[in-house]
């Protein structure tokens, strides 16, 4: 527990530099686990409320219990809940078939770019973790993306004893990553210690399978699970081997290298 | 050799640590930290295959390197671009482990890498023997403030397992870390490239008997945040969500408690901690530590701002506008002199400018090269930096955190430094008086909030400077004018009054006097909630040495200082507006307003409820 009250301080941390220091800031909500985590640090960091509006990128495909739960909370918990939805691509008939890092590009990363663009945001808060994947691992917690949303990898400004980069050129925007230093567990054993409600799509209800990581409909598979609680979902990553995101397509080859430093998310 | 799996070992994992690898570039870090994963069975299924195939495909031997080389160009170059981190259990204990790149010109990385780490694996290579890189990452490490540091002597197979070489670095190695007083904590010699020492004892080095790489990371000390030290809270934000106006920040030093008086930094407005607040944590805790991001509320509404550090009474941080540091610069522009920085420390932010560049040190074998007018990319320095405004601090070998900060230069971070002296300036005396006066301050019934509240406005000085005859005098007239009409409690306090009556006891030349009885009178107006106009006629010529004294007596009370010219001339420093020759009087006492506004000392509109720049 104490390990979790320690990542939760650093992230109170940043989320606070995060508001003190930019004037239009959102955050990125998927209503997977990882960003209602921080949807929950967020009320933690502000006492009680959430002093930004959250941002979901819709790409059309979700799951609709997602959508579901994402209007419950939005409700119960008075957020200010922005939609984007890249409307062109969806009418011009975008679906994964056309190819997936393609499809991910039009809706997420683009459809991100344009909400980015249209409401003038200049930082914007994820849920991403360094232990997800490879080039996650390479974030830091103020990462800037160019006027094109494009992020340098080779070039990243130093970041150290929790000063943050938060001065950038106009045009420009700012990633805001307070989940960077948690792991797969760590979100889960948060999630027990502080009863935060989640989708129950993450746990077997008598099918033997359960999501492990919630994306698009067509393009996450469950796993092989008979975890049914919180407590047996920890157990079981305990003793698993597999990666997190091997349910997700777009991370087959070099997929993520090529979306992240597009600017997706 | 026998591998571990993760699933036998793991139990509940009840901390978590950071460490660090560093060291010059090709000696084996990817190498070893792929190996560490690889033998403690902790790789995530197929990743070992994954790699491989790849390899394959373009067509080259696979190595334990390039598990972690995220990045296409980072595979193709077989280097490792940027820090990455990863995550790794091992007997109850998670740690992240971050592989910084060692290639000079990737420096900020490797910098970036180990500021957050708390313990650091530092490689050399067998064959190469101890490089530049090796004693730069060494050097910095104990700047960065990385305590507890394991050396590990890499490719021992390439030297046939020899113990000689591996002594003769050792005592080099040692040698050198210990002229900043580092003692490393274990040196193994191993080979990463065929997990000799790593996870696993090697047999081919019978002649060492210490830990293995996985043992010394288990010998590691978890570092305990300082809860003995002095209290240190530095405020990053003041909340008024709802009812409960929060002081919200992160506690560096030190323990704070409900019902504790706080002293806050540089202001010296002090207030008791009356709740400290928490979501979803019932009951309401009545302590908090060092580490814990927090907020409290006040017995006493009391303006503070971000940058302010909370202390008790008897152990307050320094406060100067210069300081004495070690640096390290980052930036692809040199550090210069006469440059223009913003200094952060803790949650404070502040222009500043370099004052001296002491001497450069030579990482490599420390020695030192006097003077200079620059430092460049990737050197380390001895440098007096001066402050645009006070700020409070402390030295880095009392209290880590509150002693240490970072440059930035246009848009980046570009150096950081640890301080290692306060430098007097020649505000000293009176900032000290100022201090004990706030402290013994009796106070009425009526607050300055509640002042601030009744009036509309809140209390404050302009400060008109400037040399004869460039029309002070007027502009002040004008100005408490058109602020008394509007509804403003305003005040034009003229020295000439001073010297018949107040200083009437008083010699013609003691300037000095003279500016620390005005200080203290326009200090006294302040209090009463007024905006307090004021010229410096009374100094004549010498106004500019009379204008830190009265800054520093008025602390920390809005100044709005406004430079007067009949030609263009060099401006006292953190001078707000300036109007030079020939003066449209109306427009330059409206502009004031506009800046007294923007200051958050009157609402945007007259009438309305003041909306000032953080919440009553």
């Amino acid at each position: 527990m104490k390990h979790l009250r320690q990542l939760e301080d650093q992230s109170v941390y940043i989320l606070r530099e995060a508001y003190k220091n930019f004037d239009n800031l959102a955050m990125l909500w998927s209503m997977g686990k990882d960003s209602t985590v921080l949807l929950w640090l967020a009320r933690k960091a502000f006492f009680g409320h959430v002093p930004f509006p959250l941002l979901h990128v819709d790409t059309s495909y979700k799951i609709p219990a997602m959508i579901e739960y994402r209007d419950r909370l939005a409700a119960e918990w008075r957020l200010n809940l922005v939609v984007g939805q890249n409307k062109e691509a969806l009418a011009a008939g975008m679906n994964h078939e056309k190819g997936r890092v393609t499809c991910c590009t039009a809706l997420k990363t683009m459809g991100l770019k344009n909400l980015v663009a249209e409401k003038g945001y200049t930082g914007i808060i994820l849920g991403v973790r360094a232990d997800e994947e490879g080039t996650r691992a390479k974030e830091r917690y103020f990462s800037p993306r160019d006027k094109h949303g494009d992020w340098d990898f080779r070039d990243q400004p130093p970041e150290l004893w929790d000063q943050f980069k938060t001065a950038f050129p106009p045009g420009t925007h700012i990633r805001i990553h307070p989940l960077l230093d948690w792991t797969e567990i760590n979100i889960w054993e948060y999630i027990k210690l502080e009863n935060i409600p989640f989708i129950d799509l993450y746990l077997d209800k008598g099918t033997g399978m359960r999501y492990r990581s919630l994306g698009c409909a067509p393009c996450t598979f469950p796993i092989k699970s008979t975890a049914k609680t919180v407590d047996e979902i920890i157990e079981e990553l305990r003793h698993t081997n597999v990666a997190e995101r091997s349910g997700r397509a777009q991370d087959e080859g070099r997929g993520m290298e090529l979306l992240r430093k597009d600017g997706y998310m | 050799m026998t591998t571990k799996t993760q699933a036998e070992t793991v139990t509940k994992p009840s901390e978590t640590m950071q460490i660090v690898i560093v060291g010059h570039v090709d000696h084996g870090k990817s190498t070893l930290l792929g190996r560490l994963y690889a033998d403690t069975g902790s790789l995530p299924e197929g990743k070992i295959e994954k790699v491989q195939a790849i390899c394959r495909q373009q067509g080259k031997e696979f190595e334990y390197a390039f598990l972690f080389d995220a990045f296409l160009e980072e595979q193709e170059q077989g280097i490792t671009i940027d820090t990455a981190r990863t995550f790794f259990i091992w007997n109850s204990r998670q740690y992240i482990i971050i592989d910084a790149p060692g290639h000079k010109e990737f420096l900020k990385n490797m910098v970036s890498g180990a500021a957050r780490a708390e313990a650091a694996l530092l490689l050399i290579d067998a064959l190469e023997g101890v490089k530049e890189q090796s004693r730069k990452h060494g050097y910095l490490l104990s700047m960065l403030g990385v305590k507890q540091v394991t050396v590990v002597v890499n490719k021992m197979d390439l030297v046939s397992y020899r113990q000689d070489v591996f002594a003769g670095i050792e005592k080099e190695y040692r040698e050198f870390l210990s002229q900043f007083k580092v003692v490393p904590a274990q040196v193994i010699p191993v080979s990463a490239k065929f997990g000799e020492n790593i996870a696993t004892r090697s047999t081919r080095m019978p002649w060492y008997k210490g830990p293995t790489v996985l043992d010394a990371l288990g010998l590691f000390k978890k570092e305990t945040a300082s809860t003995e030290q002095a209290l240190r809270f530095p405020v990053q934000d003041v909340y008024k969500f709802d009812a409960r106006r929060i002081i919200a920040g992160r506690i560096t030093a030190g323990h704070v408690k409900v019902g504790d008086r706080l002293v806050f930094s540089p202001s010296n407005k002090t207030a008791v901690v009356q709740t400290i607040e928490a979501f979803n944590i019932e009951p309401s805790p009545t302590e908090a530590r060092a580490g814990q991001s927090v907020g409290v509320t006040l017995d006493e509404q009391i303006f503070i701002e971000r940058g302010e550090i909370a202390s008790r009474r008897d152990d307050i941080p320094l406060v100067s506008s210069t300081l004495r540091a070690n640096l390290f610069w980052l930036g692809q522009t040199p550090l210069a002199r006469g440059r223009k920085y913003l200094l952060r420390l803790a949650t404070q932010e502040v222009d500043c400018e370099v004052a001296a560049i002491h001497r450069i040190v030579d990482t490599a074998d420390l020695g030192h090269q006097e003077g200079g007018q620059t430092v460049g990319k990737n050197q380390v320095a001895e440098v007096t930096f001066r402050t645009k405004a006070p700020i409070a601090f402390d030295l880095s070998s009392i209290s880590e955190i509150t002693g240490r900060f970072v440059v930035v230069d246009e848009y980046d971070i570009a150096g950081g430094g640890i301080i290692t002296e306060l430098v007097r300036d020649e505000q000293e005396f009176l900032r000290d008086e100022a201090r004990k006066r706030d402290f013994a301050w009796i106070k009425g019934e009526v607050g300055i909030e509640a002042r601030a509240q009744h009036y509309g406005h809140r209390a404050a000085i302009v400060l008109l400077t400037g040399g004869e005859h460039t029309g002070k005098s007027f502009l002040a007239r004008k100005l408490e004018s058109l602020l008394v009409a509007e509804g403003r409690h305003a005040y034009l306090l003229d020295g000439e009054n001073l010297r018949r009556g107040l200083d009437a006891d008083m010699g013609e030349t003691d300037a000095t006097e003279t500016a620390r009885r005005y200080g203290e009178v326009a200090r006294l107006l302040i209090d009463t909630g007024l905006i307090v106009i004021s010229t410096t006629n009374p100094f004549g010529q010498a106004y500019r040495q009379a204008l830190p004294s009265i800054r520093t007596l008025v602390n920390p009370a809005p100044v709005i200082a406004v430079h007067m010219s009949k030609a263009d001339e060099e401006l006292p420093p953190n001078t707000d507006l300036h109007f030079a020759g020939p003066k449209n009087f109306d427009e330059a006492a409206k502009q004031i307003i506009e800046e007294l506004k923007r200051k958050g000392v009157l609402a945007q509109a007259v009438g309305v409820r003041p909306t000032f720049q953080y919440s009553i």
